[in-house]
């Protein structure tokens, strides 16, 4: 069931009735059955995996904050006995304790994870290896949707537990609501349970503005993505997959053709997601904060598919970054390694574990990986290159000047976009070849003898395309400049905000792309 | 104390760590120059920080860094 199918739609509506028909205190229960039913009805066997890693993270979790309870009773009990080492020696006793069952959670979840999506990548690795394509016989594997964000989002929980961040959920059903809340089941955000928790289990009265408020981010939602997102698809599947025919100045095109999809895709999604939540009452972790507004990549990944990043941050950047052997790597290195390089040798090697992990939780494949390398590589060659901008910036007093930072700005999302063609092409070396073809083939015809409308956009595409994109942009600068756009319209009066409501339904419905040539309207991120 | 804001003064020599209060929300400190602070302490002060510790809490002002090195070199 599709975000932009019309059985999804009235689904949507039943499940929004029902919550404010029911007594509140069927609110969240409600939500569990319409979160499995929406997952069952995606295909039965996804409910298998999605039940096990529940059970097995509501039982650590349970378990593990038995573990602390223990050791707090025990060394409240034992304050007055207990010398320093002791209590340390005990701590540290439990802590190996919790250790071992987190390390059973993580492995386990891993491993479904690892199993359903990575198995074939490894197959036909070692098959390319041996050069006998057919060695090992790839296998037909159920991939549940969203298996990726359920599993992160789930082993932040129980990690959470662990650290005594989080209290664990006494109530199996309600865990089971937050790994299955059918919204953010799809393609994320990747929610805290300590940010989510508190609304998703709130009992909430209906309230006109919070509900004309979620419907008006879902519609908004709709609108980038069917008018925008969907539009572009044949344009950039074309260009793509063709490359023998489309170099030069037509990968240009792709590239910026794939970013604005990817962009009206993904938020479109978020927006979608974000705004059925806000709906009832609930308040989902925003993922984006104007990304493409952003003057260098470091900042660019602080606003795009923020959740992601910052799991990736917390649950595998630090812990490696401050464990035992980095942090005597990093003594070495400052010892023996010039100051500069020798501080950030540690910083570096955990960086790189983080976007080869990143790259790899994309997609099962090689163009995956190397765009998560990609990645590294530019943050930390500016990270490196840092002294030298800041005496460019001082010679000549260009920063915070407006001209210099819109150069920032188109200057990192075309890179961002370039690194992103990984995503696009059949394999790394055709990726490399067609980017490497905009320096060599200059065949700027093609922006003015018509070949941009042999590519599945016709005319009319292109205008509804400049049109939306262009209103896409001027609420980006509003929301930038002025703060929530949303208010300002909600604040005028006759109605004007549920105008707009009807205004861009219609577009939807006139200008979104349906239809035979559409039918690849799957979101983008739904296969991570 | 003195020797921590030397050390933070070395990562941000612009910044005024006595007084800034939002080093994390102000995106002053970001998560490269959290760990690069992380082992610069473990070297000086032979203090390990974990990463349960790793809070915007423990992180936003010099003077919370210190109570956190504190509190744990006396754990």
């Amino acid at each position: 069931m599709l975000f932009t199918s019309l059985t999804f739609v009235i689904y949507l509506i039943c499940t929004l009735v029902l919550f404010y028909l029911l007594p509140k205190k069927a609110q969240w229960p409600l939500l569990l059955v319409a979160s499995y039913v929406f997952y069952a009805i995606a295909d039965w066997r996804y409910l298998f995996f999605i039940l096990v890693t529940t059970v097995s993270v509501y039982f650590v979790a349970r378990k593990v904050e038995g573990i602390n309870i223990t050791q707090k009773e025990y060394i409240k009990a034992h304050k007055a006995e207990l010398s320093k080492e002791e209590k340390n020696a005990y701590k540290n006793k439990m802590k190996a304790k919790k250790w071992r069952w987190l390390l059973l959670v993580l492995f386990f979840n891993l491993g479904i994870l690892a199993f359903t999506k990575y198995t074939n990548f490894v197959i036909n690795n070692i098959n390319s290896f041996l050069s006998d394509a057919s060695a090992l016989k790839t296998v037909d594997l159920i991939i549940p949707m969203g298996i990726s964000f359920y599993t992160f989002q789930s082993l932040g929980y129980v990690i959470d537990v662990y650290r005594g961040k989080q209290e664990a959920q006494k109530n199996f059903f309600k865990l089971a609501l937050f790994v299955s809340f059918f919204p953010q089941l799809v393609q994320g955000p990747i929610s805290r349970y300590g940010d989510l928790a508190p609304t998703l289990f709130a009992q909430h009265k209906f309230e006109r503005k919070t509900v004309s408020y979620g419907l008006m981010r879902i519609l908004w939602g709709y609108f980038k993505k069917m008018v925008i997102a969907d539009r572009l698809i044949s344009g950039v599947t074309t260009l793509v997959g063709k490359p023998e025919e489309y170099a030069g100045v037509y990968v240009f095109v792709a590239m910026l053709f794939y970013a604005f999809q990817l962009y009206c895709d993904f938020t479109g999604g978020i927006d979608i997601t974000i705004g059925i939540a806000e709906a009832m009452g609930i308040h989902i972790t925003e993922n984006f904060r104007l990304p493409y507004f952003s003057k260098n990549i470091k900042e660019y990944w602080n606003r795009w598919h923020i959740t992601m990043g910052s799991w990736f941050t917390d649950y595998i950047f630090y812990p490696i970054s401050v464990c035992g052997p980095m942090l005597k790597l990093s003594k070495w290195s400052r010892d023996h390694l010039p100051k500069g390089i020798g501080k950030r040798v540690t910083v570096y090697i955990s960086c790189f574990v983080v976007w080869f992990a990143t790259g790899i939780w994309h997609g099962a494949a090689w163009n995956f990986i190397v765009w998560g390398l990609a990645n590294f590589a530019v943050i930390m060659i500016s990270q490196e290159c840092e002294p030298l901008y800041a005496k460019f910036h001082s010679r000549f007093h260009v920063k915070g000047k407006a001209p210099y930072e819109a150069f920032q700005i188109v200057r990192t999302v075309l890179l961002m976009s370039a690194i992103r063609m990984f995503d696009c092409y059949r394999n790394v070396p055709v990726t490399l070849s067609m980017l490497g073809s905009m320096f060599t083939k200059f065949n700027f015809n093609v922006l003015f003898d018509g070949s941009l409308l042999k590519i599945g956009l016709s005319a009319s595409d292109y205008v509804i395309l400049a049109v939306g994109l262009g209103i896409v942009f001027t609420v980006s600068v509003l929301k930038a400049k002025k703060g929530s756009v949303r208010d300002r319209f909600y604040e005028k009066p006759f109605g004007f905000f549920y105008h707009v409501m009807a205004i861009l339904l219609i577009a939807i419905l006139v200008f979104g792309a349906y239809g035979v040539g559409y039918d690849s309207s799957q979101f983008i991120y739904n296969q991570f | 104390m003195n020797e921590l804001l030397e050390i933070l003064s070395d990562l941000h020599p612009d910044v005024d760590f006595e007084t800034e209060e939002n080093l994390i929300e102000e995106r002053i400190l970001d998560s490269l120059d959290i760990v690069s602070l992380i082992s610069e302490i473990d070297d000086r002060f032979d203090v390990v920080i974990p990463p349960e510790e790793i809070v915007p809490e423990n992180f936003n002002s010099a003077k919370a860094l210190w109570a956190l090195i504190c509190r744990l070199d006396e754990e």
